[in-house]
């Protein structure tokens, strides 16, 4: 069989996905095809079998009833996630699933909404938004550009490093210039917009990641990304 | 302060902005800096109360559609017509509706109210009824969350004195009724065939089919082919040619029908009132019609993921040119996200003409994962309809815009033809 399939799996698809994280599932699930690869999307929900072929996963944000509906489930299935992230395996988690695979969530009320650990990082529910046009930077993917809108203020510990430098917008925190989260092949990010589509080098990582893991090596293809370029450079020039 | 003087500095204001040319809610804001309590006190006058309707999608539409079937019935309505719909637009529009001793000349109230709004305005002028159409992801930049929206809509629904009019197919606003015992709820709702195709957010992600609902509805949307529905009211069958196309524009047909029922009681005149139905037109943005060098343009408004897949859904692109406009200013949801939450391979046979809008590559990126082919983008809107026109002369033309870019895109056109209920 010489299909390379990879697959990508969507963490709580239905209940943690909200406002464009679609566009990070499709935008992986092309650039696989367009890369010569035979992507196949897994969407998992609570209660269901963890897919032990999972290549990539991805996750979203998602509503306080939507954060409830996941939070036993997500700590049922932690362990599993910490052992692919230590093997290697990419992941890309945004906003409500970011913080949830960090320590905990303590909210403006004081409840304590315990994470999987995967990130050293803690979040603590503000009174003030953190809302508008953001654009970081990381030495490994360049400017970063996005949307954010949350409350919640994440701080990292030791063993976590932000994913970049905040150029324009608030980021982790208000408190220092750092965006998202790293942990080997996983990502962290507060950034919608959606992330991938407008910044097509992080899911080429992934993809890269995923492929070498599974395959040995990667063989990507070039292609046109020149509206995602145009789309970038408009946005950088974006009032917050 | 005395309301007649109130009133005439208004009236003034009102008078000067005219002449400099548009800005709706001026007046209004000086009123309101002038006499805080303005509106409720002016309101408080109405025999039969204030109507309150509100809810993410087709306020508007719906707000045009219960005053034109309410004055079908011999009924004078005051409404916030321009579409401005916070404390200064409905001062704005009271300014122009009340004599100068400071008497309002109507029956009723129809306002439409932003969700965030009408929890305040709720709060202070407790509305008769009240028409909730429906939660959807809209400029969460604006309201933080759905469910904080639900809630805001909850808080109206609770301040409501006489009857809750709630759309029964959408699960948020349905389970308002919950906090409702004790007072009058209606329904209104969909056919299981026509629930199929009417997507939500629930539904968006996961191919799950909907559930019917137990609960009855007073108007129900049964069929709806080229310009004729179908409605089911009381059990009984009701078919009528529409001047409305969309769906969503339909379907809130019903919702406007439960409402109107609902006020006016036993002594309704059904005869009267289908015949307004069928000339009711969309306001303006609204898949509103237009004709130039003798071809139809049609404007397609889309705010939000499910407006903008029901959208796509209404209007086949066949034979079409058609232009898609997006902004990002605040009235039209600064986070592009939304548009990955839209599905457009419906247009992947006929491709698009144009992209434009500030977010006009963010479009473009957006088609180009859908693998929809498109022909030029140009962020420059005025020019990108200009051209637009004129390499689409011989064709019907649809434009797909936000609602700043349906501004501009009107100003621009009325240069050209004859755009209904000024600009």
């Amino acid at each position: 069989m010489n299909e390379k399939a990879i697959n990508v799996v969507h963490l709580y698809a239905r209940d943690m996905n909200i406002y464009g994280d679609r566009g990070n599932t499709l935008v992986l699930m092309r650039r696989l095809q367009w890369h010569g690869y035979t992507p196949r999307l897994i969407e998992y929900n609570p209660g269901d079998e963890f897919p032990n072929d999972a290549d990539i996963i991805v996750g979203g944000g998602g509503q306080d009833s939507g954060q409830s509906k996941i939070q036993d489930d997500l700590l049922a299935i932690g362990p599993v996630l910490c052992k692919l992230a230590d093997e290697g395996t990419p992941m890309l988690m945004i906003c409500g699933l970011y913080q949830l695979f960090g320590k905990f969530f303590k909210t403006s009320n004081g409840e304590i909404i315990k994470g999987i650990e995967l990130f050293d990082i803690e979040t603590y529910g503000k009174s003030e938004r953190m809302i508008g046009n953001i654009v970081t930077f990381s030495k490994e993917f360049g400017n970063i550009v996005g949307y954010e809108n949350h409350s919640g203020q994440t701080f990292l510990g030791n063993k976590a490093c932000p994913l970049g430098r905040v150029i324009l917008g608030a980021g982790n925190n208000v408190e220092d210039d750092g965006e998202g989260a790293r942990y080997k092949n996983v990502i962290g990010s507060y950034l919608h917009g959606s992330l991938l589509p407008k910044n097509p080098k992080i899911a080429d990582f992934l993809i890269e990641q995923a492929a070498v893991k599974k395959y040995g090596e990667f063989k990507g293809k070039k292609f046109d990304d020149r509206i995602a370029d145009l789309a970038r450079k408009a946005a950088m020039k974006l009032p917050r | 302060m005395p309301k007649q003087l109130v009133t005439i500095i208004g009236k003034t204001v009102k008078g000067v902005a005219r002449l400099r040319g548009g800005g709706s809610a001026l007046p209004g804001l000086v009123v309101e800096r002038i006499d805080p309590n303005f509106i409720s006190h002016t309101l408080s006058t109405l025999p039969m109360g204030v109507v309150v309707i509100s809810g993410t999608n087709g306020k508007t539409t719906t707000t045009k559609m219960v005053v034109e079937l309410l004055e079908s019935q011999g009924l004078k309505v005051f409404t916030n017509r321009t579409g401005s719909n916070f404390t200064r637009g409905i001062a704005a529009a009271l300014i122009g509706d009340i004599s100068l001793r400071g008497h309002l000349r109507a029956d009723i109230a129809v306002l439409e109210l932003d969700e965030a709004y009408a929890v305040h305005f709720a709060a202070k002028i407790p509305p008769r009824f009240s028409l909730i159409l429906n939660v959807m992801r809209d400029q969460l930049d604006r309201f933080g969350e759905i469910d904080h929206t639900a809630d805001l809509l909850r808080k109206v629904a609770e301040a409501t004195t006489d009857t809750v009019v709630l759309n029964r197919e959408d699960t948020l606003v349905a389970d308002i009724a919950k906090s409702l015992s004790g007072k009058k709820v209606q329904f209104f709702g969909l056919s299981d065939e026509l629930l199929d195709t009417f997507p939500s957010d629930d539904n968006l992600h996961s191919e799950s089919k909907k559930q019917s609902s137990e609960v009855a509805a007073d108007v129900t949307l049964t069929r709806f082919v080229n310009n004729s529905a179908t409605f089911k009211i009381d059990d009984q069958e009701v078919t009528t040619k529409l001047q409305l196309t969309g769906i969503y524009n339909v379907f809130n047909v019903a919702a406007a029908l439960t409402l109107v029922r609902s006020i006016v009681g036993e002594k309704i005149d059904d005869i009267k009132l289908v015949d307004a139905l069928s000339k009711i037109t969309p306001a303006f943005g609204r898949g509103e019609k237009l004709t130039i060098d003798g071809t139809p343009l049609e404007l397609v408004l889309v705010k939000n993921p499910s407006g903008f897949r029901l959208g796509l859904k209404s209007f086949d692109p066949a034979g079409c040119g058609t232009m898609i406009a997006i902004n990002d200013n605040y009235a039209d949801g600064r986070d592009m996200s939304w548009l990955w939450d839209v599905d457009f391979s419906s247009l992947r046979a006929t491709g698009a003409d144009y992209i434009s809008g500030i977010r006009a590559y963010d479009m473009a990126l957006r088609l180009q994962y859908d693998e929809v082919p498109f022909r030029r983008v140009n962020k420059n809107l005025k020019k990108a309809l200009r051209y637009f026109i004129d390499e689409n002369r011989e064709r019907p033309k649809r434009i797909y815009c936000t609602y700043t870019a349906m501004l501009t895109i009107r100003r621009e056109l009325s240069k050209i033809t004859k755009v209904e209920g000024g600009i």
